[in-house]
């Protein structure tokens, strides 16, 4: 399958990637050997066949709706690379 | 110090008397100090040592637990509560655990002792450990040679000597095919058989965590203590747990198939297609049932997990916002950027493109041609695989289709090295569990890898059946640890 430019910056602003104009070109090269590679499944007789979503085998996995204490805020806030004693801090979204 | 054999063999000793558990710990970290296969990321010194130090007064009071004084590396994608785990990328530097992972809290409860956490592909994504940002992992057999992937620091710590057995995980084929590369034994138990939680996920219906270990001994064990139910962990299997030691001595005869398409492949080398062969028949001399099967999809497999797997891949690696944790770039200066810059500056190369396919596969004009037509395939080969259960037992092919490579070799098409997935990826498509046994030695002297598969929750079988396959081993463990 052909793609465009265009397509991969589509995607990588879906995904939240940035790509510079050397990469852009390497990732386009790289996903139409990986289309071309995955293609091979439009082979297949898959018209009556129900696709499969869940491997496992068992159903209703039911659990009581009770809140319980996991991480207090302290341990929340820990990863978090900027924040004050309360909240996470991000740049301002509303000017 | 004693070289290690086995549990059983170790705890005579430290019951006799003959070292402690905190000589043994000092021991392997001298060891991984010196060591330079860049196989360990982080020693966990303090963890090790108190551990070690309980341990030594519970076998004094004669109430230890099972796995007593068995030496356990982590790979750098389970959690550790109030210990580093990066997933070998940048996006997770300086990320501390808040929980523990329920199969690491079952093996610390049998008094095993986690001496720190082990080099692996970034998020599990690869099959060389080349894609690390702590650079790759060595093979212990050859410096020159990759360890595998992605768990290339699981088989090479326990290859080399530097702990007892490691934990993996197996998103399609990362445990196996370093355990092969390696020269040791590594297992992807049936999907759901150990809980995923505090596993730091890639592809949430394909993932499963596993052992790595020098003997099946040790490997029975692990697995009885990790496995079972829990609430954490919703795909996690109520399904019983058996007593997987008991499993070890049995001579009952079992069907074997063989897949004719992995023999036939023109990917395989001919020295492990020929002790593929040679195992067989060794099998059939020994009174069990050889017969023929076919997977006609083989080479429709790697495709259908690639598809899969970045899926479900770009959807789990959204977490990573650089908000709430790890890796924040400095450059942003408005939201958007703080998402952006922080991805782009955090994720290395393999897994942008992971991201990137999964990203297409999952957008608006083609979910239905790929990733709907992927899970229809699923279903195709889950129906396939039980069709030839039906007609034996388990299914002996080789782990990979080549031996360890060289760390220089260049790939300069990406898909080229998705083939190496090519016979491990059934296991994960279909959840059934899959083992790599050590079977011989190649010409150019490195580890050949056998694997076993069996239908899902036969997890017990596979180990009686490990234990009879291997004793046909004609690999030298001694090797290794040169």
């Amino acid at each position: 399958m052909e793609l465009t430019k265009e397509d991969i910056l589509k995607i990588a602003n879906l995904a939240k990637l940035s790509l510079s104009d050397e990469q852009l070109e390497a990732m386009k090269s790289d996903m139409e050997k990986i289309l071309k590679f995955v293609e091979k499944i439009q082979e297949l007789p898959l018209d009556d066949v129900e696709p499969l979503e869940y491997i496992n085998q068992d159903v209703n996995v039911l659990r009581p709706d009770a809140a319980t204490y996991t991480v207090s805020q302290y341990d929340a806030l820990k990863n978090a690379a900027v924040k004050d004693s309360d909240y996470i801090k991000v740049p301002k979204v509303l000017g | 110090m004693m070289h290690y054999t086995g549990l059983r063999r170790w705890q005579e000793s430290l019951n006799n008397g003959e070292f402690s558990c905190l000589d043994a710990v000092n021991h392997y970290i001298e060891k991984i100090e010196k060591d330079t296969h860049n196989a360990f990321v982080e020693i966990f010194y303090g963890e090790a040592r108190e551990r070690a130090t309980v341990v030594d007064q519970k076998i004094r009071f004669g109430t230890a637990g099972r796995l007593a004084g068995m030496i356990i590396g982590i790979k750098d994608n389970i959690c550790l509560k109030g210990h580093r785990v990066s997933a070998a990328s940048k996006i997770l530097d300086g990320f501390e655990s808040l929980f523990t992972a329920t199969v690491v809290e079952r093996l610390i409860k049998e008094d095993a002792i986690i001496i720190g956490r082990l080099n692996m592909d970034e998020f599990a994504m690869g099959s060389t450990n080349k894609t690390s940002v702590y650079g790759p992992a060595l093979n212990p057999h050859n410096k020159a040679m990759v360890p595998g992937g992605s768990s290339g620091g699981s088989a090479a710590a326990v290859a080399a000597g530097l702990c007892h057995a490691a934990l993996g995980s197996d998103t399609g084929g990362s445990v196996r095919q370093p355990a092969a590369f390696c020269g040791i034994y590594g297992m992807k138990p049936s999907y759901g058989r150990l809980s995923r939680y505090g596993l730091i996920a890639f592809a949430s219906s394909l993932d499963q965590i596993g052992p790595l270990t020098t003997n099946l001994e040790d490997m029975a064990l692990l697995l009885e203590v990790m496995a079972g139910k829990d609430p954490m962990d919703s795909t996690s299997s109520s399904h019983a747990v058996e007593p997987f030691s008991e499993a070890l001595g049995s001579e009952r005869k079992y069907t074997i198939g063989y897949l004719t398409e992995t023999l036939e492949h023109p990917a395989l080398d001919p020295e492990i297609k020929q002790l593929t062969l040679d195992t067989l028949d060794h099998l059939r001399q020994a009174g069990h049932t050889v017969v023929e099967a076919h997977l006609p999809h083989l080479d429709y497999l790697t495709p259908v997990y690639y598809i899969i797997a970045t899926a479900e891949a770009s959807s789990n690696l959204a977490r990573y916002d650089g908000v709430h944790f790890g890796y924040r770039s400095p450059n942003a200066t408005n939201m958007d950027e703080v998402y952006t810059l922080s991805r782009t500056e955090g994720f290395g190369p393999e897994v942008k493109r992971r991201i990137t396919l999964g990203t297409f596969v999952l957008s608006s004009g083609f979910y239905d041609a790929y990733y709907g037509k992927a899970q229809k395939a699923r279903r195709l080969i889950v129906q396939t695989t039980n069709n030839i259960f039906e007609k034996c037992d388990f299914l002996l092919t080789p782990t990979t289709p080549g031996t360890a490579f060289p760390l220089s070799k260049v790939f300069d098409d990406p898909t080229k090295l998705y083939l190496e997935d090519i016979f491990t990826v059934m296991a994960n498509i279909t959840g059934i569990p899959a083992i790599s046994i050590p079977m011989g030695q190649h010409s150019n002297g490195l580890p050949i890898g056998l694997q076993l598969m069996a239908p899902v929750f036969k997890d017990f079988q596979i180990i009686e059946m490990a234990d009879q396959v291997s004793k046909l081993s004609t690999y030298n463990p001694d090797l290794v640890n040169k």
